[in-house]
């Protein structure tokens, strides 16, 4: 049976507040000001939100439900989504198949964290089962040190040179520099880049996202309630979720979106030459790069010639995480999941915070969650349209 | 190839010596399997009963066929490193203060991917490593990949030497070296390197023969040590207590008697004052000084071991007081091993077959002769085991009290009939 589509199911009212490196505030401060912004923007009231998607790191003791009596919520759906980098696409998802389906009206999708200054660590020591018992014991790197065996395979296998993740996060920190809500700002050189302090060979400083707090946030309603609300608006063309995809590879070089892409795009009725914007998962460039090979930009090993033969600022012949993406404008826990896909959404309703890529129709999305042991676990991608692009 | 180590300098008394850290300890109670084994020095692996798939990391059911009946079995841990990584910062202060770290992920033969330590002469991915279990510093098992041939200087790899109490270079006092194990134990560890042992000894007016051969040797000094006085373990500790970098405890004290054969407490108490209060007296003095030292540089404290006896498992009627003895010296044991694990000091439990010795002379071949057992003791310090049963006879009767421990009781009562 082929998936249904998302008939007039939209998301409006994209929200990141400004993320800092440290915070005294909870989890909870965070999404209430996401929430609260994103209410604004819509021109709604607390109670004309019945749906309510939530995702977290750090609100533990507290799960969705317990935000719902903190925030003073009446809700007649709500999920709360665990998976990390992929939390934006999966609450697209969710979200938009229970306003299609009438379950709710209007759903508000929040992810945020907070972070103290011994917050991450703690996080790192019990991420999971499996980092507890045999990852985190050994030397304590957290994803640094995943993302340092994935990427020395990926040079080793593919003919990457450190230049090319290079340019990569220098053309992402060329679209931090216009961007408000970034964190780090000040433009960056090649030299800079492979001069940077060793995290974890092969990776130095500028490889590694910079946890920090913050929040963004997403409205998904129905087209004509938005036109009614007066709200520019991104169509759902096609979604795409995979966990533990490819699970006999003994490393990752490959994610769930080689699985899922022709369904994605055939669902969408677009290809990969279509799109006009893209947003990947940008914790380190490598997944970047692995993202841009198995959603079909170009194919598996040639990720370090795709990058060679383009350029991925705002005005590039490849728009790339136009925001500054996590690597510039920090990770701010599963906020991160949600950084691309409001962005994206803010390019394609005219409502770029920095520079704007010229006329976007369609914008993809992609989602890359949850280093349980070795690997990244969840992937998702989503296709978006502008109001007047492709039906 | 690993660059040998080097004789540390004599300490500069006035840099502060750093406090012990350890590496994260926390495990999952199905991971502690791993630990379980890698403390009696194997390296297992949990393998389905019912479809043979071998799994890593530790779970609670098979990730295969879904079935919950998993068994510990041993692994041969040869593989393929498929990456590696040398950390320069870390989120733990164990390894803050040791970075640069090098680590690789192993596709082991028989399946499974593990993250592990990887010793300096493996070589760059891809490559063939064996992969070990061993106990790191904060008690619990850590894997680490070796060459596939052995190196020389291989154990003086930087990162090996953190999961290994190795005497080579260390400073080793052994509380009764009169005894024929004491004397095998003396020459063993001076020629495993160790830079200075102390041999105790008491009651100087009872001559042991071949003692005053020990004298001749340059790293050796004597120390007048008799656990039966407190106060004669304070003072041994007040005078080298802070230099101590592994203690081995051969002080045993052992009669053969059952309950009805002798009449009074005097052997017992002999027996539980030198085995179990014995113990109790160097813990108290000896442990503190070693407790602050777990960080002392190249050298530092490191290893505690205990001379029990497999007796300590299950007791043997007749030498049923001796027995009582060790299982209250071995329960003493675990006590200290809890205390001393904060600093990082691994606790050996060392659990013999009959000593081929006086004490045991009506107990049939094959005992172990003290020479062997010293030997055995530095390959355990030299390793990264915590419980260790030299000898046939040992060996024998540990796989039988793993199989039942009932069983066991009734087989050595029927001993004394």
């Amino acid at each position: 049976m082929s998936r249904a589509g998302y008939d007039d199911v939209v998301v409006t009212a994209p929200v990141t507040l400004s993320y800092v490196r440290y915070s005294i505030h909870g989890a909870h401060w965070f999404l209430a000001g996401a929430l609260a912004e994103l209410l604004q923007r819509a021109g709604l009231g607390k109670g004309e939100i019945d749906g309510l998607c939530v995702s977290s790191f750090t609100l533990a003791p507290d799960t969705a439900v317990g935000l719902t009596q903190h925030l003073g919520l009446t809700l007649r759906w709500l999920d709360h989504i665990p998976m990390g980098g992929a939390s934006g696409i999966l609450a697209l998802r969710r979200a938009a198949r229970a306003v299609q389906c009438g379950d709710a009206d209007a759903v508000a999708c929040v992810a945020g964290d907070t972070n103290h200054t011994d917050s991450f660590r703690l996080n790192l020591a019990t991420f999971s089962e499996f980092a507890r018992d045999a990852v985190y014991p050994y030397g304590s790197g957290g994803a640094n040190t995943s993302f340092a065996f994935l990427t020395a395979h990926y040079i080793r296998s593919y003919g990457a040179a450190r230049e090319d993740f290079g340019k990569l996060c220098i053309a992402q920190r060329a679209n931090a520099v216009k961007f408000p809500h970034a964190l780090i700002r000040k433009p960056l050189t090649l030299d800079d880049y492979l001069t940077a302090r060793l995290i974890a060979e092969p990776l130095r400083l500028f490889d590694c996202v910079m946890p920090c707090a913050g929040a963004d946030a997403f409205l998904v309603l129905r087209r004509g309630k938005a036109e009614a609300l007066g709200l520019s608006y991104a169509r759902i063309l096609s979604t795409i979720e995979r966990h533990n995809a490819f699970r006999d590879d003994p490393i990752q070089y490959r994610g769930g979106w080689a699985l899922d892409r022709d369904e994605l795009y055939g669902q969408a009725g677009v290809g990969p030459q279509d799109i006009d914007v893209l947003a990947t998962y940008d914790d380190y460039p490598v997944i970047s790069l692995m993202q841009m090979e198995d959603l079909g930009f170009c194919d598996k090993g040639e990720g370090p010639d795709f990058v060679r033969r383009n350029t991925f600022t705002v005005n590039g012949s490849f728009p790339v995480n136009t925001s500054g993406g996590q690597l510039s404008v920090g990770q701010a826990g599963a906020a991160g999941g949600f950084l691309g896909l409001v962005e994206v959404i803010r390019q394609l309703t005219g409502q770029a915070l920095g520079g704007a890529v010229a006329d976007p129709r369609v914008g993809l999305v992609s989602g890359f969650g949850m280093i349980n042991y070795d690997r990244g676990l969840c992937s998702g991608a989503a296709i978006l349209a502008a109001s007047g692009g492709p039906a | 190839m690993t660059r040998p180590l080097v004789r540390p300098p004599r300490k500069n008394p006035i840099v502060r010596t750093r406090m012990p850290t350890l590496p994260p300890a926390g495990r999952s109670r199905v991971a502690l399997g791993l630990t379980a084994a890698a403390a009696r020095g194997r390296f297992e692996l949990q393998v389905c009963r019912d479809c043979g798939t071998v799994q890593y990391p530790p779970r609670e059911s098979c990730c295969s066929c879904l079935s919950r009946r998993l068994d510990w079995r041993p692994q041969d841990g040869t593989g393929d490193l498929l990456s590696e990584t040398t950390l320069w910062h870390s989120n733990e202060l164990f390894y803050r203060e040791r970075v640069p770290w090098r680590l690789g992920m192993v596709r082991l033969d028989c399946g499974p991917v593990v993250v592990a330590h990887l010793h300096g002469d493996c070589d760059a991915a891809p490559s063939r490593v064996r992969v070990r279990a061993a106990l790191d510093r904060a008690g619990q098992a850590a894997l680490i990949a070796l060459p596939e041939k052995d190196a020389p200087n291989m154990a003086d790899d930087r990162q090996l030497r953190e999961m290994t109490c190795n005497p080579k270079f260390r400073k080793v006092l052994i509380t009764d070296a009169k005894t024929p194990l004491g004397q095998a134990m003396v020459e063993t560890i001076v020629a495993a390197d160790a830079d200075l042992v102390w041999a105790g000894y008491s009651e100087p007016w009872k001559k042991t023969h071949g003692f005053d051969r020990l004298t001749a040797l340059p790293q050796v000094s004597l120390l007048p040590l008799d656990l039966t006085n407190s106060r004669a373990v304070k003072d041994a500790a007040g005078e080298i207590g802070g230099r101590v970098d592994i203690l081995i405890n051969t002080a045993d004290y052992h009669r053969n008697y059952g309950i009805a054969a002798r009449n009074g407490l005097e052997a017992a108490r002999a027996e539980m004052d030198v085995n179990y209060f014995g113990l109790l007296r160097l813990a108290q003095e000896f442990a503190p000084a070693m407790r602050g030292r777990g960080a002392d540089g190249q050298s530092s404290a490191v290893a505690w071991v205990n001379l029990l006896s497999i007796f300590a498992l299950s007791n043997f009627p007749p030498h049923g007081t001796y027995s009582a003895s060790k299982a209250a010296a071995l329960s003493l044991a675990q006590c200290l091993r809890a205390e001393l694990s904060p600093a990082g000091v691994r606790v050996i439990n060392v659990f013999p077959g009959p000593i081929d010795d006086e004490w045991n002379q009506l107990i049939p071949p094959p005992k172990i002769a003290p020479a062997r057992l010293a030997s055995d003791i530095v390959e355990a310090l030299r390793g990264g085991a915590e419980d260790i049963y030299p000898g046939d006879i040992a060996q024998e009767w540990l796989a039988r009290w793993r199989d039942n421990p009932k069983t066991l009781e009734r087989e050595l009562a029927a001993a004394t009939r």
